[in-house]
């Protein structure tokens, strides 16, 4: 699996309030109409600049807080193809892989892009390049079930997919 | 290397010794979710092929979060909650019972060891109980209702060593928001956090509450406290066999540690926008404060609104702030009617309002005006975490949240007790 796109950098410590606040989510269940709002308390403008396939690129503890899916659901929806961070939050990650949204690890990664370079990540080789500046980072890729699941889509996906 | 307290919970619900990293699969006693995660739960549930529940008794749903709704939108997330939950013989606690993590210790027959998680990540909350609890997303709460079972990382474990007691003024709030401020809001990622040592008998169950419920804005996976006489009275041993099954061994293996005095804490609170921004509060004295809550899951039980009512007899809530009380369940609402606290609060010049989440996340009942500042007893000061991305909170205790209301400013409740 291969996913290459243009990079929006955001900080450390990105919290599920500020990816979805709570009171959109109290108003619909539908994320068409939730994903206009993604990030809306960090940056009102990012939900409309950000264009299909784009990644994330983050600090530390990305998707802090609250356990709502909606946070990677709403992530997704707004068009973002794979976040890619230093650390993530613990149920922020889990959810992701649920929901079928790739969250990546790599040490240093917020150090080694820039708004708008390009980045390439290759999931079975567990590299993320930067092709803007040539600057190649590892991470550890993830186990077999994870990336069947990844290449489904999510866990509903998967499991439809092994009953198909 | 001996155990710590989350190996033995699950050893003894596997009936094999594990180790932190180990990827494990366990059953689910109890698995609740409310309005805010139940509906997507739902669509989750669907998108994963199930067709029935399999086992409803283990599942319960609470509306807690829009409490009564405060929209059309919410009312019919609402709707589709209750009628999911009509159909598959869920039980669910309706508007006004209270906030869900008060609402199941209160209601439910909870045993040391259980395993329970919750769609929220405050389910952490019920660690207090001698317990495994820990917030999950909506999809993973469908598998729970599909299979009635889980899997989890089983976690490394952080202890927190506690001597002495808290001085008066000084409260368990005061305790967790200092840890949190010294460890920073990653510190404890994917940890079990384990709080041991003789000062932990002279914290009250709801003391205990209140420090579990945080220990996810270090990034935990859950907090844990050992069982002994406090918890005892609020638990079901019944089917216990060895009382000091979930005692970590002395030679246990823990990733790090920690140790406090309760009697050296002084009064702390976290400044925005993040939870580990946490300062004594004699450094903050005198800023301003536009509104105070007193309540939500880390906060709105009996002892809170006790000390918050001291300290508003002595003088009321100063014109110009509101102050807004919100009993985290109708049970403590009643005991607070029957002991004349509620008089004594409404008569201070609070808002006391039913059980909900209410303005802890924004969404009614409080909501902040553009550069208001608001002093808060709830968990999370995020940007925007009560309504407004151009407020600020500053989360404190209650006897804190009660001074503050009283002066105006953020005050040193050791102004008005102890100290």
């Amino acid at each position: 699996m291969i996913i290459r796109g243009r990079v929006w950098i955001l900080g450390d410590h990105i919290n599920t309030d500020v990816i979805i606040p709570a009171k959109y989510k109290f108003k619909t269940g539908d994320f068409k109409e939730l994903a206009k709002h993604v990030f809306e308390d960090l940056d009102p403008t990012l939900a409309s600049k950000i264009s299909r396939g784009d990644i994330v690129i983050a600090g530390r503890n990305f998707g802090m807080g609250s356990s709502r899916e909606h946070a990677p659901r709403v992530i997704k929806e707004a068009g973002v193809s794979a976040i890619v961070a230093c650390s993530f939050a613990r149920i922020f990650f889990r959810n992701a892989i649920n929901v079928g949204l790739p969250v990546i690890e790599v040490k240093d990664v917020n150090k080694n892009f820039k708004q708008g370079d390009i980045a390439l990540i290759d999931f079975e080789k567990g590299v993320v390049r930067n092709e803007t500046t040539g600057v190649e980072l590892k991470f550890s890729p993830y186990p077999e079930f994870i990336m069947n699941m990844m290449k489904a889509g999510g866990l509903a996906a998967y499991r439809k997919s092994l009953k198909a | 290397m001996g155990e710590t307290i989350v190996q033995k919970m699950f050893r003894s619900r596997l009936g094999r010794t594990v180790k932190p990293g180990e990827i494990v699969v366990v059953n689910i006693d109890l698995a609740y979710a409310h309005d805010g995660t139940g509906p997507l739960a739902i669509d989750a549930f669907h998108e994963l092929g199930s067709r029935r529940v399999y086992d409803p008794s283990r599942i319960r749903f609470v509306v807690d979060h829009a409490s009564p709704s405060p929209n059309e939108g919410a009312s019919n997330l609402q709707i589709k909650l209750r009628k999911f939950a009509g159909e598959n013989g869920i039980k669910v606690y309706e508007v006004g019972e209270g906030i869900c993590h008060q609402v199941i210790p209160e209601n439910e027959n909870l045993k040391p060891g259980m395993m329970i998680v919750g769609a929220d990540s405050h389910t952490v909350t019920l660690g207090a109980f001698s317990l495994f609890a820990t917030g999950i997303g909506s999809t993973d709460f469908a598998e729970v209702m599909t299979s009635g079972k889980l899997w989890f990382k089983v976690p490394e474990a952080m202890r927190v060593s506690l001597s002495g007691g808290l001085k008066e003024g000084v409260m368990s709030k005061d305790l967790i928001l200092r840890i949190i401020g010294d460890v920073g809001a990653d510190g404890a990622t994917y940890m079990s956090v384990e709080f041991q040592g003789e000062g932990v008998k002279t914290l009250s169950i709801a003391s205990r509450m209140t420090v579990c419920n945080m220990v996810v804005e270090m990034g935990a996976k859950n907090g844990v406290f050992p069982l002994d006489d406090v918890t005892m009275k609020h638990v079901d041993t019944s089917s216990l066999k060895d009382e000091t099954v979930f005692k970590p061994d002395e030679d246990a293996g823990y990733t790090m540690s920690l140790s406090y005095r309760l009697d050296e804490l002084e009064p702390m609170v976290a400044a925005p926008h993040n939870v580990d921004n946490v300062k004594p509060v004699k450094e903050l004295e005198g800023l301003e404060v536009n509104q105070v809550f007193i309540g939500s899951c880390t906060n709105g039980r009996e002892e809170d609104f006790e000390i918050a009512a001291r300290i508003l007899s002595k003088k009321g809530v100063k014109k110009g702030v509101r102050c807004i009380a919100i009993p985290a369940s109708r049970r403590v609402f009643l005991n607070l009617l029957r002991n004349g606290i509620v008089d004594k609060l409404v008569s201070a010049g609070c808002t006391v309002t039913h059980s909900t989440c209410g303005p802890c996340l924004g969404v009614h009942f409080g909501i902040l005006g553009s550069g208001e500042v608001a002093v808060s007893t709830s968990n999370r000061n995020f940007r925007g975490r009560m309504g407004n991305p151009e407020s600020s909170i500053y989360l404190a205790s209650p006897a804190t949240a009660a001074a503050s209301a009283a002066e105006g400013v953020i005050t040193d409740p050791r102004k008005f007790i102890g100290g």
